[in-house]
């Protein structure tokens, strides 16, 4: 399936989860959160959210800023 | 016990500094936690941003540099031009820090002066209010609408001195004094301060904080201007509180006794 992650188009095994896409991504246990077309996925649910085609995903850090 | 002149209290909560500084333009995270250390800021203000996807794993996180349980994390909307981006950045931020409230709203209106943009300002703070933020709020320099923003519910107002990461100082003093002097809430100087005279200022005409980044990241010694920052926050606040004397224009008084002199 497609998925649009942080505005880019990437390819992925069907059935995922916010989980596994957060690991694939190396970022599991990492500070970081996650929208899910336009609705954050809290951090308890992202093991039971399964992912579709053409979700559009948002994936956050906290940067240096004033 | 006897609270210090120097604590600020926010929302209900009280911090022992009433210099808030941000953590962007230092040249690495050592550097940005050095900084702060020396600042004696308590409060720091982060950006929310895009995570790399997958390329760069084990990029250092800024959050392991300065972990929550030591600092209060103000996450800011730098970059939001429209209310609906500042609510997203925020609900993101909301959920990245484990959903504490307390958040730095800016929404700008052009990116050369990055002046706020006020209604889309307000129609943010409204929102924001409603899901149970603690929103301080930057804001421009007026006290009619720093009133409005208090009005929703903002837990703090943070006037501009002058234009963000510009160093020109305190341009308005007098506005600052109309709004100082109507808030029921903290008002902070947000953006505009060059050095630590200027924070001085700020705090003598009243300011409950100041807000500054570029002026000790981008001054030569960042170390060394975070320890003048603190001072200055300090003096002004200590001068504020035991009042300036009167001004007398164009006429001296001697300090030492005018009797006594020898040969007299």
């Amino acid at each position: 399936m497609e998925l649009v992650i942080n505005g880019e188009s990437r390819q992925f095994p069907s059935p995922l989860t916010v989980a596994e896409l957060v690991a694939a991504l190396h970022h599991a246990g990492k500070r970081i959160a996650v929208e899910r077309n336009g609705d954050i996925v809290p951090r308890g649910r992202h093991a039971e959210t399964a992912l579709v085609d053409g979700d559009r995903i948002e994936i956050v850090v906290a940067v240096g800023g004033g | 016990m006897q609270a210090s002149p120097h604590s600020l209290t926010i929302a209900g909560k009280t911090y022992r500094s009433r210099l808030l500084v941000g953590t962007g333009k230092y040249k690495d995270f050592s550097e940005t936690r050095a900084a702060i250390d020396a600042s004696g800021a308590e409060i720091v203000t982060v950006a929310i941003r895009r995570t790399n996807i997958g390329q760069n794993a084990g990029e250092p996180n800024l959050l392991d540099v300065l972990p929550p349980a030591q600092f209060t994390i103000l996450p800011n909307t730098a970059g939001c031009y429209t209310a609906a981006d500042a609510v997203r950045t925020l609900r993101l931020a909301r959920e990245l820090l484990d959903g504490h409230p307390l958040c730095k709203l800016e929404v700008l209106g052009d990116p050369s002066n990055l002046f706020p943009n006020m209604p889309e300002t307000l129609k943010a703070a409204e929102t924001l209010v409603k899901e149970g933020f603690e929103v301080m709020v930057y804001c421009a320099d007026d006290p009619i609408q720093a009133t409005m923003l208090e009005d929703i519910g903002c837990v703090a107002v943070m006037p501009l001195a002058s234009l963000i990461g510009s160093g020109m100082g305190i341009v308005n003093p007098w506005n600052l004094r109309l709004i100082i002097d109507r808030a029921r809430v903290p008002v902070l100087v947000d953006a505009g301060v060059g050095t630590a005279s200027d924070a001085a200022i700020a705090m003598e005409l009243g300011c409950d904080g100041v807000l500054m980044n570029t002026a000790i990241a981008h001054a030569r010694q960042p170390l060394l201007m975070a320890s003048a920052m603190k001072k200055a926050v300090e003096a002004g606040r200590e001068a504020f509180l035991a009042g300036r004397m009167a001004r007398k224009f164009y006429s001296a008084d001697p300090s030492s006794p005018t009797t006594g002199l020898i040969g007299s």
